[in-house]
C-alpha cells in the first residue's frame, strides 16, 4: 500500500507553506476583500515565478510536466492561505478544458501563455438562476460568432480568454450545445465586475455580442465535455476546500484555547470540544477523499467520476460545517468584521456554488456509482 | 500514489492467501460443534500453521511479524467465510497487557494457550456506576495475606460466561483520590464466589453478562502492576480497544443500503430513483469512502515502517452512527413493512431490523460517541480536559447520585 504522498512532494508542500506563510498573511486576502482589487497582483507574479501555474502542463508547451499530485498540494495550500488569485480559474479549469479537448494550434497557442502566466483564462458558464441544463442555456452561436450573457464568471475581469458553453442557433434545444474559446480581448466583449460574498476573489458578468469564437472540442459534444472538465476541476477545488477548512479548524481551536468563560478556557467545555471534533472529523474524511480524488486523476481511473464526486461532496460538507462553526466557536467576534473568520465562511460557499452544487454532486455521484455498476 | 503490495508485502499476501484456501475448515469438520469450539477448532488450525497472532514475540506464541503483515493476514481471513469472534478481547486487548505488565513466567503460561485458542478471556472494567467515568469504579479487593479478596460487580463483559481468565481494575484503597486508588488483577473466571448473570438487550440478544464477585481471593502475585498503579495498566488495555473495537460492522453498509434502495419502489418507481433518497446515499457513501481510505493511509503509514496518525480514531465515531441512521432510513424506505422483524417475512432476512435494534449498543461499547468525542479533542486536537470536581479528593468522599 503506497497510498500518502512521497518524499519529494511532501517538500513541495513545505515549500508552499513557507511561501504562502510569508507572502499571503490573512492581512493580503483583507486588503482584496476590502478593494475594487480582482486580485492581489503581487502574490498572483510571485505564484507565476513559483511555477505553480505550469504544474502539469506538459514541457512540450512550456510547462514543467509534472503530475496531478503536486497540483493537489499546491491547491491545498492555495486553499489553507485563502489565496486571493485567479488560480483556479486559469489552471483548475481553463488549463485542464484545453489539455483535454485543445485542437494541436490552440494548444501550441495558449498553454505556453497559461504556463508562464502571460495569459489568464476563465471558465464561463453560468447564465442565470438555477441549475444550468442544456435546455437552459441561452447564449447562442451563429456561425462562428457568440452571443449572450455569463454570469457569474470567476476572474472574467480579469482573464483573456474564456472557456464559453454555448448552443448552435440551428439547435433548438438540447443537443447542439458546443464548448468555445473567446477571446476577451474583443470590442464586442463588455464585462464588468459583479459583488460576491467573497469581495476576496473577482467575478464577472461578460456580454458577447456577436464575438469571434473559436470551437473547442467536438461540435455537439459541449455538455459531455463540461462534465469531463468538471471532473477533473472537482478534485483541485475539493483539495482547495479541505485546505481552507482546515485554517478554519485552527482558527477555531486556537480561540477557544484562549478564550475564558465562567473561569475557564472555552476548550474545556464539551459543547466547544465535541463541535471541534466533528470538525476535525469531516476535514479528516474529505481529505481522504481528496487523496482518492487524486489518485484516480493522476492515474486517469476510470473511476475518476466516482472519485471526483466523492472528494468534492465531502469537502464541500466539511468546508461548510468548518467555517460556519467556526464563526459561532468565536461568538460575537466572530461576527465582526475584524475578525478573519469571515475569511472561509465566504470562501467555503463560493468554491461549494462554483462549479456545481453539493446537491448536484451528490446527485453526480450516485450516478456515476450507477454507471460503474453497468460497466 | 497507488494501492499495491510492496512486493515482500505481494508474496506474504500470497502465502497467506494460498494457506486461507488449503486450510478453511470444511463444514463437515464444523458440523458438531457450537461456536465456541468452531472458533476454537479454526483458532488451533491457524496456531499449529504459524498464522496465530502472527504480530506477537514467537516466545508468546506469535511469529514476530510486522505490523503491515499482520494488516495483510487480517485482510485476508476477514474475505473468509470462517469462525470469528470469541478471542477478540482476549488476543486484541488482555495479552498487549500481560506483554506489557506481567512476569516472562506468567506469559510463558498464558500467552500460547491464548494464541492456540486454549484459553478464552474476558475483561472486567465497567461496573453500574462507572462507565464513561471508568476511574469511579467500587468493586473492592482487600489485602489477606497473600491474596487479595475481591467483593462487588462487574458489568457488560462480552464472553464472561465461556472464558477461562479475566482482567479486572479494582478500587484498593478508597481514602486516596480516584485513580490513585486502583489495582489491576487478571483472575481465573471459575474462581469460586464468581457469578454471572447474562443480559438481556434490547436486540434480544445476551453478548454481554454481569459478573458478580462474593468473597472471591486473587493471588497478589496475578496483579499487573504496582498497587495503586492499575489506573496506568487500565490505559494498556483501553489504547488496545480502540485500536480493536473499529466501527462494530453491523451487517448493512452504503451498498446494501444501495441494492435495498433499488428494489423497494417510491410512487411506482424504485425509491433509488428519489432525489432525497440518492442524497442520503451520496452522503453515507462519502463517509465510507473517506473511512476505506483513511484505512489505507494508516496502512501506508505501517507499509512505510511508520506508525499511523491519529485519523484512524474516527473510524467508529462515524460508523457507529451511520449504521444507526442507515437502518433506520432502511425501515423507513420498506414503509409499514420495516416494523416486522421475523426471518421469513422480513426484507433480507431481517437484516435491517437487527440493525436499528443493534446500532445503539455499538454506539456505546467501547466509549460512547461523546467519550470518543472528547478523546479525539483531547489527545488529537490537544485540547484542555474538562474541569474535574472530583479531582484530588478521596474517591469515598466523593458525591454519588443518592448519597
Amino acid at each position: 500500500m503506497n497510498f500518502e504522498f512521497s518524499e519529494e512532494q511532501n517538500l513541495l508542500r513545505e515549500q508552499a507553506q513557507g511561501f504562502l506563510a510569508d507572502n499571503c498573511p490573512t492581512t493580503l486576502v483583507r486588503r482584496v476583500l476590502e478593494s475594487d482589487a480582482p486580485c492581489d497582483a503581487e502574490l498572483w507574479k510571485k505564484i507565476i515565478a513559483m511555477g505553480w501555474t505550469a504544474t502539469t502542463i506538459p514541457e512540450d508547451y512550456g510547462g514543467l510536466g509534472l503530475s496531478y499530485l503536486e497540483l493537489s498540494i499546491i491547491a491545498e495550500e492555495l486553499g489553507r492561505a485563502l489565496a486571493p488569485v485567479p488560480f483556479s480559474s486559469s489552471v483548475y479549469l481553463a488549463t485542464e478544458a484545453l489539455l483535454l479537448a485543445g485542437s494541436e494550434a490552440q494548444k501550441q497557442h495558449w498553454l505556453p501563455k497559461l504556463a508562464s502566466g502571460t495569459a489568464i483564462g476563465c471558465y464561463a458558464v453560468a447564465e442565470s438562476a438555477g441549475r444550468l441544463s442544456p435546455n437552459s442555456l441561452s447564449t447562442t452561436v451563429s456561425g462562428m460568432n457568440i452571443t449572450g450573457e455569463k454570469i457569474p464568471v470567476a476572474d472574467g475581469d480579469l482573464a483573456d480568454f474564456a472557456i464559453v458553453l454555448a448552443r448552435a442557433t440551428s439547435h433548438a434545444t438540447g443537443d447542439g450545445v458546443s464548448a468555445y474559446l473567446v477571446d476577451l480581448h474583443q470590442s464586442s466583449v463588455t464585462r464588468e465586475g459583479v459583488p460576491t460574498i467573497d469581495p476576496s476573489r473577482s467575478h464577472a458578468r461578460i456580454q458577447f455580442d456577436e464575438s469571434d469564437a473559436e470551437l473547442l472540442g467536438v461540435p455537439g459534444e459541449g455538455w459531455s465535455l463540461l462534465q469531463k472538465i468538471a471532473d477533473r476541476a472537482a478534485v483541485l477545488f475539493a483539495w482547495e476546500q479541505v485546505g481552507g477548512a482546515d485554517t478554519a479548524l485552527n482558527m477555531a481551536k486556537e480561540y477557544a484555547m484562549g478564550r475564558f468563560a465562567f473561569g475557564r478556557p472555552i476548550a474545556t467545555y464539551q459543547a466547544i470540544k465535541h463541535k471541534l471534533t466533528t470538525i476535525y472529523v469531516k476535514n479528516t474524511l474529505a481529505r481522504s477523499n481528496c487523496y482518492y480524488g487524486a489518485w484516480a486523476l493522476s492515474t486517469n481511473a476510470d473511476e475518476l467520476p466516482v472519485a471526483a464526486a466523492t472528494a468534492r461532496v465531502s469537502a464541500i460538507q466539511a468546508y461548510y460545517f468548518a467555517a460556519k462553526e467556526n464563526i459561532q466557536t468565536h461568538g460575537g467576534m466572530g461576527f465582526t468584521w475584524e475578525f478573519d473568520c469571515q475569511l472561509p465562511y465566504r470562501r467555503s460557499k463560493l468554491l461549494a456554488t462554483n462549479i456545481g452544487s453539493e446537491a448536484l454532486w451528490q446527485e453526480k455521484l450516485i450516478t456515476a456509482i450507477e454507471n460503474r455498476q453497468l460497466a | 500514489m497507488d494501492f499495491n503490495d510492496t512486493p515482500e508485502e505481494a508474496r506474504f499476501r500470497k502465502k497467506a492467501k494460498q494457506w486461507l484456501a488449503a486450510n478453511l475448515p470444511s463444514s463437515d469438520e464444523l458440523a458438531d460443534l457450537d461456536y465456541i469450539g468452531r472458533a476454537k477448532l479454526w483458532q488451533k488450525k491457524k496456531y499449529d500453521a504459524g498464522w496465530a497472532c502472527i504480530r506477537w514475540p514467537k516466545a508468546h506464541g506469535g511469529q514476530d511479524a510486522s505490523a503491515i503483515e499482520q494488516v495483510i493476514w487480517n485482510q485476508e481471513e476477514a474475505r473468509c467465510d470462517r469462525p470469528d469472534g470469541v478471542f477478540g478481547i482476549g488476543q486484541g486487548m488482555c495479552a498487549p497487557t500481560m506483554m506489557a505488565w506481567a512476569t516472562d513466567e506468567q506469559n510463558k503460561r498464558y500467552l500460547p494457550k491464548l494464541a492456540s485458542g486454549e484459553e478464552i478471556w474476558c475483561q472486567m472494567f465497567s461496573e453500574p456506576a462507572s462507565g464513561s467515568d471508568l476511574a469511579a469504579l467500587r468493586t473492592r479487593a482487600v489485602k489477606d495475606g497473600d491474596d487479595w479478596i475481591i467483593n462487588g460487580q462487574k458489568i457488560w463483559t462480552s464472553g464472561a460466561h465461556f472464558s477461562d481468565y479475566g482482567v479486572l481494575v479494582l478500587r484498593t484503597d478508597p481514602r486516596v483520590p480516584k485513580h490513585q486508588g486502583l489495582t489491576y488483577f487478571f483472575i481465573d473466571m471459575k474462581s469460586p464466589g464468581i457469578e454471572i448473570k447474562p443480559i438481556r438487550q434490547i436486540s434480544g440478544g445476551a453478548n454481554f453478562s454481569e459478573v458478580y464477585f462474593t468473597d472471591v481471593r486473587v493471588a497478589d502475585a496475578q496483579r499487573l502492576g504496582a498497587v495503586g498503579q492499575g489506573w496506568k495498566v487500565a490505559l494498556t488495555t483501553l489504547m488496545n480497544e480502540r485500536a480493536s473495537i473499529g466501527d462494530g460492522g453491523g451487517g448493512i453498509n452504503f451498498n446494501t443500503m444501495f441494492n435495498l434502495a433499488s428494489k423497494v419502489n417510491i410512487d411506482d418507481q424504485p425509491a433509488i430513483n428519489d432525489r432525497s433518497v440518492r442524497a442520503k446515499l451520496a452522503n453515507w457513501y462519502v463517509q465510507e469512502s473517506g473511512l476505506k481510505f483513511t484505512g489505507y493511509r494508516s496502512m501506508t503509514a505501517l507499509s512505510r515502517g511508520e506508525l499511523p496518525g491519529p485519523e484512524n480514531s474516527i473510524s467508529k465515531l462515524v460508523g457507529a452512527p451511520k449504521l444507526q441512521d442507515m437502518a433506520s432510513f432502511a425501515l423507513d424506505l420498506l414503509e409499514a413493512s420495516g416494523a416486522i422483524w421475523d426471518p421469513e417475512l422480513s426484507e433480507d432476512a431481517g437484516r435491517f431490523q437487527a440493525a436499528y435494534m443493534n446500532s445503539p449498543g455499538i454506539r456505546i461499547a467501547g466509549g460512547t460517541d461523546e467519550i470518543m468525542a472528547n478523546i479525539i479533542a483531547e489527545r488529537v486536537l490537544g485540547l484542555p480536559q474538562d474541569i474535574r470536581v472530583d479531582k484530588g479528593i478521596p474517591f469515598n468522599e466523593i458525591p454519588t447520585a443518592n448519597s
